[in-house]
């Protein structure tokens, strides 16, 4: 018999620290089966960022570069403009990219830089216990907004996509989901094309993974897919939102 | 060997070339900015970047992502910006990563203004981010130091992996100053096989990181870093002394203080007064047991800086008690003039010592 | 002719594996990881048609499946 389902050379035998149903490591596999399949792992540095996803350095066997709260993207052009034949992604969570690296990312994608920002939304701050993130849907209860996310108080949650569109630099960019079987392939595909833009030197690539937070959204696993299909995707439409005309 | 006139900021970028620095990331801000002019230009002459960043913060990340990558690279700022690098600095300490970046200091706190000061020694010497750490600090005092010291701090960079400072003033990357310029050569950069350059180069797998959840793991690193800290505590403390020779006080003072501080030791000896002065060129590791051991056969010290007294208490800790160190300083951007120096000098020579 | 194998001390779980299985036969053991969690196995192995959906689903890469080449 053959196998048709293993692990990916490109992650490092050993088990998350994940809580259960959290859909990081689904990420984590996406990324690394990719990586497996462009032939790669060897010329590939990935960057990992701040808060549940710090880890990521343990998971992934290449070459790995902590970078402080929000500035993987800096790093990350640090690296790719002293390596330039070299892959370069970043692995960030919503509060990481959308909150504190807001500056960051939004002018790595102005400037063009290529490199790939893989964007992990999952509406919740994670690793601190829960608080509203900058992609907390209107009314949803957190450990800071216990009574819902309120406009008057809080504003509104941020679309990460739709914001980068209209920046040149911004040459690939997609919103995918891993809640379902169905959805699981299709970011596959869509994060396999993030990484052949920058391959080929097309600049700015970014993929918005919506994901699931079961402990801090306080559901069960299964509960908290079908939230994420019922509550996130309406807000943050999946689809490509720009492609290069050549990927087209 | 060539000698030509050179601007201080032109000297902190040409040297910073002939260093082997290909890479700078920064972002303007006064008066820094005239370094990054000749870095935007002369770079790219040499095959180098001079990418200017969305921020401060942006910069140093930059700086820490590209020497990371294992190349000799370079930020520069002022105050302000400085005081937004310091978490990079912090990470870059534990991370054990090389960079060099230039402080040329301005009047503070806050805003401030564009003009001369010596404010930021606290945060440059005693960890101005977070966690033990440190950074070696050179404070050059001509522009000819300015071009030995800014390759040096290169060097000092990679041999320990850390992070060094240059710092200096408006005044000094204004100044034009008569420079010996050595031929350029070609460098051999150290190799940098903890680079994160990506496996097919290197053996194993390279992970940049400052990282340690578990109390055991960080300690270990602590302590691992205490240990290079010690090593650079012995190894790289370094100042210049002038007229030390039968002085009775002793003058303190490193960068634009030290230049008017020597012209204040000359008048002082025209007058009699037996007046010799000790210039810290490496702010950290301070230079404690030079001071310590002049400390024995003076009378009394007097840290002249501008500003109110930053370092006057490491001149103390120097001097253990054994005799009174003394400060003179000119705030908020306020050059120290000589003669005014001077005065203090002389007031205290006629008893005020005795205070 | 299929195999699904389940890595119990990995699991979490989380149960993701249960509801996609076309055929049905994933289920909760009894018995408990040294992560205390009840690890998702498989009883009726010859159902199985190797069709991965399970293990697309899992985030703890617990499952591995095998399956019978077609010859072309």
């Amino acid at each position: 018999m053959k196998k048709v389902f293993t692990r990916p050379k490109t992650l490092k035998d050993v088990a998350y620290h994940y809580c259960p149903g959290c859909t990081h490591g689904i990420a984590h596999r996406l990324i690394a089966e990719v990586i497996d399949e462009l032939g790669i792992q060897n010329t590939t540095i990935g960057m990992t960022s701040v808060g549940c996803s710090v880890f990521t350095m343990e998971y992934f066997d290449m070459d790995m570069v902590q970078a402080s709260h929000g500035r993987a993207p800096a790093v990350a052009t640090g690296i790719k403009r002293v390596l330039p034949d070299r892959i370069i992604f970043t692995y960030q969570g919503d509060g990481d990219l959308a909150a504190i690296g807001t500056g960051e990312f939004v002018h790595a994608a102005a400037r063009g830089e290529n490199i790939t920002v893989i964007f992990i939304n999952n509406a919740v701050y994670g690793m601190t216990g829960g608080q509203m993130a900058p992609t907390t849907l209107m009314g949803q209860v957190t450990k800071t907004t216990p009574f819902g996310r309120s406009k008057e108080v809080n504003g509104f949650p941020v679309k990460v996509c739709e914001m980068l569109t209209p920046l040149e630099g911004a040459a690939y960019l997609a919103r995918v989901s891993v809640h379902s079987p169905k959805s699981i392939i299709q970011a596959k595909k869509v994060i396999k094309k993030s990484f052949e833009v920058q391959m080929e030197g097309l600049g700015f690539s970014l993929v918005e993974v919506l994901s699931t937070c079961p402990t801090n959204w306080g559901l069960s696993p299964l509960e908290s897919v079908k939230w994420l299909e019922d509550n996130m995707i309406p807000y943050y439409p999946l689809g490509e939102f720009k492609k290069p005309g050549v990927l087209a | 060997m060539t000698r030509l006139l050179m601007k201080g900021t032109d000297a902190i970028g040409e040297a910073a070339v002939r260093a082997g620095c290909r890479y700078f990331f920064g972002y303007p801000i006064t008066p820094q900015s005239e370094l990054t002019h000749y870095l935007a230009r002369r770079l790219p002459e040499v095959g180098g970047l001079y990418l200017q960043a969305e921020s401060e913060v942006a910069s140093i990340n930059m700086v820490y992502g590209a020497a990371g990558a294992g190349a000799r690279v370079m930020t520069a700022s002022s105050g302000p910006g400085i005081s937004l690098m310091q978490e990079g600095f912090s990470y870059m300490a534990g991370a054990e990563l090389p960079c060099v970046a230039v402080n040329l200091m301005r009047g503070g706190p806050g805003l401030g203004n564009i003009a001369p000061s010596q404010a930021d020694y606290f945060q440059a010497t005693k960890g101005g981010g977070h966690g033990d750490y440190h950074m070696i600090v050179l404070a050059p005092n001509s522009v000819q130091e300015i071009l030995d010291y800014t390759q040096k701090a290169f060097d000092l960079a990679d041999q320990y992996r850390n992070p060094v400072m240059v710092m200096a003033d408006g005044i000094m990357a204004q100044m034009m100053e008569p420079v010996e310029l050595e031929e350029e050569r070609n460098i051999e950069l150290p190799a940098k096989p903890w680079a994160a350059t990506g496996m097919a180069y290197h053996q194993g797998r390279n992970v940049i990181n400052s990282c340690y959840v578990i109390p055991e793991e960080m300690e270990v690193v602590n302590l691992r870093l205490e240990k290079k800290y010690q090593q650079i505590r012995q190894n790289e403390p370094l100042c210049d002394s002038y007229l030390l020779e039968g002085a009775e006080i002793v003058l303190v003072a490193f960068g634009t203080a030290s230049r008017l501080c020597r012209s204040v030791v000359d008048k002082a000896r025209q007058r009699g007064i037996p007046v010799g002065m000790i210039r810290p060129i490496t702010l950290w590791p301070f230079p404690y047991d030079f001071i310590e051991d002049i400390a024995g056969r003076v009378k009394w010290m007097l840290a002249v800086e501008m500003n109110m007294g930053q370092m006057q208490e490491d001149v103390q800790l120097a001097v253990k008690g054994k005799i009174p160190v003394y400060h003179y300083g000119r705030l908020g951007g306020m050059v120290p003039v000589a003669r005014d120096i001077l005065e203090e000098v002389v007031k205290l020579y006629n008893g005020g010592a005795l205070r | 002719m299929a195999r699904v194998t389940f890595q119990e001390e990995r699991c979490k779980g989380c149960q993701l594996c249960l509801p996609v299985c076309p055929k049905n036969i994933i289920s909760m053991t009894a018995q408990i990881n040294s992560m205390g969690y009840h690890p998702a196995g498989v009883k009726e192995q010859d159902k199985c048609t190797g069709c991965a959906l399970c293990a697309l689903v899992c985030p703890d890469m617990v499952i591995e499946v095998e399956r019978e080449e077609r010859s072309v």
